[in-house]
């Protein structure tokens, strides 16, 4: 038996009779076999609508940014709509990666691997929209600090359109460093377990040529306990800093001090659901119910209705501050065009799908159903979509001027585009789960003994001992 | 590195591992590495190896980060081309925090994978012995280094005693070389295992 033991209390994290080699099987096996009709047919439908996406860009590129519904007064609609909402997705993955490394909770390590692809995939879809919403996306290498020769004329580092371009390419090397760190043990293992020549070739050269040496792990450890706790502050950076966007500028509806922590809050509630709605179809595929288990599934809901309560208290501030800030444009912003006028109709969407849906989740029943749990994932991320659709649009299409008031729906190429990455963030996270353990083998591995179900039975009898009666009692059992 | 002699036996459980590093320490063998599928907790201390000093790594490129971001705008706003931006002041430290921040984490962590991987000399094309191919699934690998001091077959029972399985004799190379992990090595091969 192990060392060391956790309550018999808390839910085991594996469920069945699991030793270590069975869940390397487990979870490299469907590496290694042909991928089922479900993926082909998912596969393809990812790469059609990539391939409408790249259409839909090529033609505003070549036509140029007026092929897009915006406006005079509607400068930015869909594009930064799509751009925070796809930022805002990957922050669940850091958190789980990072913040719930920090906080010990072993939960984390059956869902970790698949949230921080789902992060690095999200943040290149965001990516996209700013670059090319500049439209001259060939001029794109402006943003960048580089020695030129008009001057050299440099980038205006108080812009938080600037700080935008630092948090984001940051954000992006430090989540793919991360991943990329945790993924090199368990390309090793598919590597001295591949029977083909090609398998061996190729996670040979991704594996780094790891060993699983006890200085390497030690090392490998400080490294990923220290990018959890520089990932932390960075997650929270990043967006504090897209919300900075809006915050810094003075429109009435954006120019708010509440935005930072009601966008990192907005963020991790969308990010969860995205990542609900990624698991919950990878573990019905994969079949990895043992590993990604309701409980698994309550925890991330718990947070859910959690941020989305957050989320919920920062909407009603925000009424309450138009109304009691004594300010007219602020206080017909909010209750003249957002709560009411023409786009109301999507202020009543958001508050639905973000504030009141959530609140299911305060029962147990529906926190541990995958069906609601499904439903839930969707509902909450057109809410959040919404909710940044929301922020811009309405704040935007009544400005000071009313024969400048407009109203504003997307073009094609603009849907196009936003499907597009739909097909790209796909692609990739398909391409992900027939090539990459979607669980972090040696994670699940560390924690089996403390967390796995066959692992917990019989631990009721040490339950009532104390720290040394337990410590004797197990070494009395390994003297034999 | 150099072509080395090992003898290795395999362990089922960390249970027993740890006992058995005890007593290879204390026998005076040379204990060459031992390979886990996982990071096991405290095996680091039990084989005597003294912390990593990664963490400072990383300390110090982030200060690199700090001062570089900092220095940089400073330089590029109060020297190099001191710009008029809507009358805002030269040397506006609240609005350079965000970018010196980010730029602290991108230094700390490009650095610290960078100085994992030439540490643990990782890289794409990098070949090593696997003295068992389940090492990195589901066994406890120990690989103890044969001396002109040291008798193989007493090493052998040694470990069998101590509840290794599996127990052979190896001639490998204990560092890396370029190679590819699907080609056979011939170097190693070469020379007979008891040579």
């Amino acid at each position: 038996m192990s060392l060391k033991y956790e309550s018999t209390l808390r839910e085991p994290l594996v469920d069945g009779v699991k030793d270590y080699h069975q869940v390397t099987e487990d979870i490299i096996s469907p590496i290694e076999g042909k991928p089922g009709k479900l993926w082909y047919v998912g596969f393809f439908i990812s790469l059609l609508l990539l391939g409408f996406g790249a259409f839909s860009v090529f033609w505003q590129i070549y036509f140029g940014v007026g092929v897009w519904n915006l406006n005079k007064t509607i400068g930015w609609g869909w594009d930064i709509t799509n751009f925070v909402w796809w930022v805002g997705i990957g922050h669940a993955g850091t958190l789980i990666s990072a913040i719930l490394l920090l906080f010990r909770q072993g939960w984390r390590t059956g869902v970790n691997r698949a949230a921080e692809a789902m992060t690095i995939f999200a943040v290149m879809c965001a990516g996209q929209f700013p670059i090319i919403h500049m439209g001259r996306v060939w001029m794109a290498f402006f943003i960048l600090p580089y020695p030129n020769t008009r001057g050299p004329v440099w980038v205006n580092f108080n812009s938080p359109l600037l700080w935008d371009v630092f948090a984001i390419s940051t954000y992006f090397t430090v989540s793919l460093l991360f991943w990329y760190s945790g993924l090199i043990p368990d390309f090793a293992t598919i590597r001295d377990r591949a029977k083909t020549k090609l398998r061996k070739l190729l996670y040979g050269v991704a594996s780094f040529g790891w060993t699983g040496s006890t200085k390497h792990w030690q090392r490998h450890e400080a490294l990923s306990l220290v990018l959890a706790g520089l990932s932390t502050p960075l997650v929270l950076s990043v967006h504090t800093i897209v919300s900075f966007d809006f915050a810094t500028s003075v429109i009435p509806g954006w120019h708010t001090t509440i935005f930072p922590p009601y966008f990192v809050a907005g963020a991790i509630f969308s990010g969860f659901a995205m990542v609900q709605t990624l698991l919950i179809i990878t573990r019905k595929i994969l079949h990895l119910e043992e590993y990604i288990t309701l409980g698994h599934m309550e925890a991330m809901n718990k947070v859910i209705v959690l941020t989305g309560s957050v989320v919920g208290c920062a909407y009603l501030t925000e009424l309450f501050m138009a109304w009691y800030g004594a300010n007219p444009y602020e206080f017909a912003t909010f209750f003249k065009y957002r709560a009411a006028g023409p786009l109301g109709w999507s202020y009543w969407i958001m508050m639905t799908c973000n504030v009141i849906s959530p609140q299911v989740f305060w029962f147990r029943k529906m926190r541990r159903s995958v069906a609601v749990t499904f439903v839930m994932s969707i509902i909450v991320n057109i809410g959040m979509w919404f909710e940044r659709f929301v922020i811009i649009c309405t704040s935007l299409y009544r400005d000071y001027l009313p024969s400048s008031w407009s109203y504003y729906r997307p073009s094609w190429p603009e849907v196009g585009f936003y499907m597009g990455t739909f097909g790209l963030f796909f692609t990739c996270y398909f391409l992900f789960a027939k090539y990459f353990p979607v669980i972090a083998v040696a994670e699940i591995k560390s924690i089996l003994k403390t967390s796995g179900e066959n692992f917990k039975e019989g631990m009721e009898k040490y339950e009532g001992k104390t720290a040394e009666e337990f410590s004797h009692a197990v070494h009395h059992e390994h003297a034999h | 590195m150099a072509v080395k002699n090992f003898v290795v036996g395999l362990f089922d459980d960390e249970a027993v591992l740890f006992p058995a590093v005890k007593k290879v320490r204390n026998a005076g063998y040379k204990l060459h590495d031992v390979y886990t599928p996982f990071p096991v907790h405290g095996l680091d201390h039990a084989m005597g190896l003294r912390e990593t000093s990664l963490h400072t790594a990383g300390f110090i490129y982030g200060i690199t980060g700090t001062t570089t971001a900092l220095g940089f705008m400073s330089w590029v706003f109060n020297v190099d081309w001191p710009l008029n931006i809507g009358g805002k002041p030269h040397f506006p430290l609240p609005a350079f925090i965000p970018i010196t921040f980010e730029l602290t984490v991108l230094f700390a962590a490009v650095g610290m994978v960078m100085t994992f991987c030439y540490l643990c000399q990782l890289m794409p094309g990098v070949k090593k012995h696997i003295f068992h191919p389940r090492q990195t699934d589901d066994k406890f690998v120990m690989a103890i280094e044969l001396t002109e001091k040291t008798n193989a077959e007493e090493v052998k029972r040694f470990l069998k005693d101590a509840g290794a399985h599996d127990i052979n004799e190896q001639r490998a190379e204990a560092g890396w070389w370029y190679g590819r992990f699907d080609k056979d090595d011939a170097d190693i091969h070469a020379y007979p295992a008891n040579a």
